[in-house]
């Protein structure tokens, strides 16, 4: 192929009105602000509340995802799941404390049916422990169906699909 | 059939003895001296002598190269090698690195191809790693070009011995290997075609983790059966071990290899003396979803889960329905990578299929009970970097005692009789 026949790719035309997606995007980076909040604070069991009952999260590395292999680094099918890996971070699992800090940015609406509404962004989360700087602990890409309840909104799907495949030591809270 | 694989015999020389009077290795058989985790010198020695030396290093499962021209990367010992199939269906595994250049040219994790090609100069091998092109092999317009006595055969990749059982893959930089059933001996060979017992596997995925510590500190951690009770919240909390449970803990006869096999009571541990030393434990909790430890009984074992090391570099895990191997890969002395592989059966419904999703989060990465262990090696690795030299002390249990406890230290002191003498120290 020439060089000059490569048109720029723009992605998939809006199907939202311009309203709509200013109202939805609003929404959605409201929605994961406080979810980076609840989870940089250290209230993980706060977490499940995000998320409707019969909620999906996964947490997928993207050389998995690409080779069609199902395996989730954190897999939560409904609330109780969602309850049970809160329960586990707080009273189970022994790990050194650690400030964690969420970016979440390249929000987008894709589109929106019923009170379903489908978004993407990208997310890196940078980490901290005692006596070491801060490392990138993760970046990648949320995958999202959120149901709209009033004037908010809750996780019905979560897939956190990740770049960095090769994880540093390991994932404590769920990104 | 001469040397196929054309790796230095490292085991044949004595290790430099000048050297290696600085290390002195205590006499207590329940000392482990502090150097073993953190000196570049033995770090670079057990490469030789270990991964290279006469040891059968798992490499990755059957089913991860499941069709002709699939292939993965992969590691022996620190050095990244690829294992593919080929149009036959037979399994090879060779380096990564261009026999010209020395270029390490697979940088993809899986995928299928029929030929690699090293983008360097574009030398260009074959499923078996043998080199079938030369790009301006005989010059341009008669000038330049190869010597005429190029041999394409000894600037092939340099090739492993490799052998299979009922799906999992070994690699050795040695051609003279005992087979695999004698090197892990009958007793261990048993436990193992628990895991591996023929049936065609379904790869469910691999995850990747660095760890920051000395490798060896991987295989301690399976070995310490102590530590499984106490460090695990979520598995004694739970019931899926305990330090009451039926248990039985094996080596091999040169203490190389080990199994830590264990049944699960029926429901939850009662508040008894057992967990009563647990600082930790949590009798009032009750998961919000118990579906997910559900034990599905698929094997006539009468264990619900076994931990098997197989020395060198691979954990092998039955837990309740949880299948994995992992593959444990130096990167120096204070840093390893773990590669985790979970994998279910071919035959799998729907359902056991999610069930093993579901349970897989135990382990891993970012497992309730995986997360446990990865930090606390950096724990360990901290100290022995940090703090003023210290041996370490493995002191529970007698050598002679049956072995149906979980508080001995006796898989521990056997790995490192037979390290101190595959390393000549
Ligand atoms: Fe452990």
């Amino acid at each position: 192929m020439n060089v000059d026949e490569i048109e720029p790719q723009i992605a998939e035309p809006a199907t939202l009105s311009l309203d709509d997606r200013r109202k939805l995007s609003f929404l959605v980076e409201e929605f994961n602000c406080l979810y980076a909040e609840a989870l940089d604070e250290g209230r993980i069991a706060d977490w499940p509340g995000f998320f409707t009952e019969d909620a999906v999260y996964k947490l997928l590395a993207r050389d998995n995802a690409e080779a069609g292999l199902p395996l989730s680094l954190m897999y939560c099918a409904g609330k109780g799941m969602l309850k049970d890996r809160a329960y586990a971070i707080e009273y189970t699992e022994m790990f050194a404390p650690r400030y964690t800090k969420h970016q979440i940015s390249n929000t987008r609406v894709l589109g929106r049916e019923g009170d379903i509404v489908t978004a993407r962004s990208n997310y890196s989360i940078f980490e901290t422990l005692v006596d070491e700087p801060t490392e990138i602990l993760q970046v990648g890409t949320y995958h999202d169906r959120f149901v709209i309840e009033g004037d908010r909104l809750l996780l019905k799907e979560r897939c956190a699909l990740y770049d960095t495949v090769c994880v540093p030591i390991c994932v404590v809270f769920p990104p | 059939m001469g040397n196929m694989t054309q790796f230095p015999d490292h085991s044949k020389e004595a290790p430099d003895a000048e050297r290696l009077k600085a290390y002195s290795w205590p006499d207590d058989p329940t000392l482990v001296p502090e150097w073993i985790y953190t000196d570049e010198y033995i770090a670079e020695l057990e490469q030789q002598r270990i991964f290279q030396g006469h040891t059968w290093n798992y490499c990755g499962l059957e089913v991860e190269v499941p069709e002709p021209g699939s292939y993965i990367r992969s590691y022996l010992g620190s050095m990244p090698i690829i294992v593919t199939r080929d149009e036959e269906g037979e399994i090879h595994a060779f380096e990564n690195r261009c026999a010209h250049r020395g270029a390490e040219f697979c940088k993809t994790y899986r995928g299928k191809t029929e030929t690699f090609i090293c983008p360097y100069h574009q030398w260009t091998y074959g499923l078996d790693g043998a080199l079938i092109s030369v790009p301006f092999r005989r010059g341009v317009k008669g000038k330049g070009g190869m010597p005429k006595d190029f041999d394409m055969e000894a600037n092939s990749l340099r090739r492993l011995n490799v052998t299979t059982r009922n799906g999992a893959i070994f690699v050795s930089s040695q051609d003279d290997m005992e087979p695999f059933e004698d090197y892990l001996g009958p007793m261990m060979v048993e436990q193992f075609d628990t895991v591996f017992d023929g049936r065609p596997l379904k790869l469910l995925g691999v995850h990747r983790n660095i760890l920051e510590g000395n490798w060896k500190l991987y295989q301690e951690n399976l070995k310490d059966t102590y530590h499984a009770t106490l460090l695990h919240t979520y598995l004694t909390t739970f019931g899926l071990f305990v330090a009451s449970n039926e248990t039985f803990v094996m080596t091999d006869d040169t203490g190389r290899h080990s199994t830590t096999c264990n049944r699960r009571p029926e429901g939850r541990p009662d508040a008894d003396e057992t967990t009563a030393e647990i600082g930790s434990f949590h009798s009032a909790m009750q998961l919000a979803d118990p579906s997910v430890l559900n034990y599905v009984k698929e094997s006539d074992s009468q264990w619900t889960s076994n931990a098997m090391t197989v020395w060198p570099n691979l954990v092998l895990i039955r837990q309740t329905n949880i299948f994995s191997a992992r593959q444990i890969v130096p990167m120096g002395p204070n840093k390893f990578m773990l590669i985790w592989c979970s994998f279910g059966y071919a035959d799998d419904d729907p359902e056991m299929l999610e069930h093993r999703l579901k349970q897989n989060n135990i382990f891993g990465p970012g497992g309730f009970i995986g997360i446990d262990d990865n930090e606390v090696i950096k724990f360990v690795a901290d100290g022995a970097q940090r703090g003023a030299g210290r041996d370490g002390v493995i002191p529970l249990g007698r050598d002679d005692e049956p072995s149906d406890t979980v508080i001995t230290d006796r898989a521990l002191r056997g790995m490192y009789s037979w390290y101190r003498k595959e390393m000549g120290l």
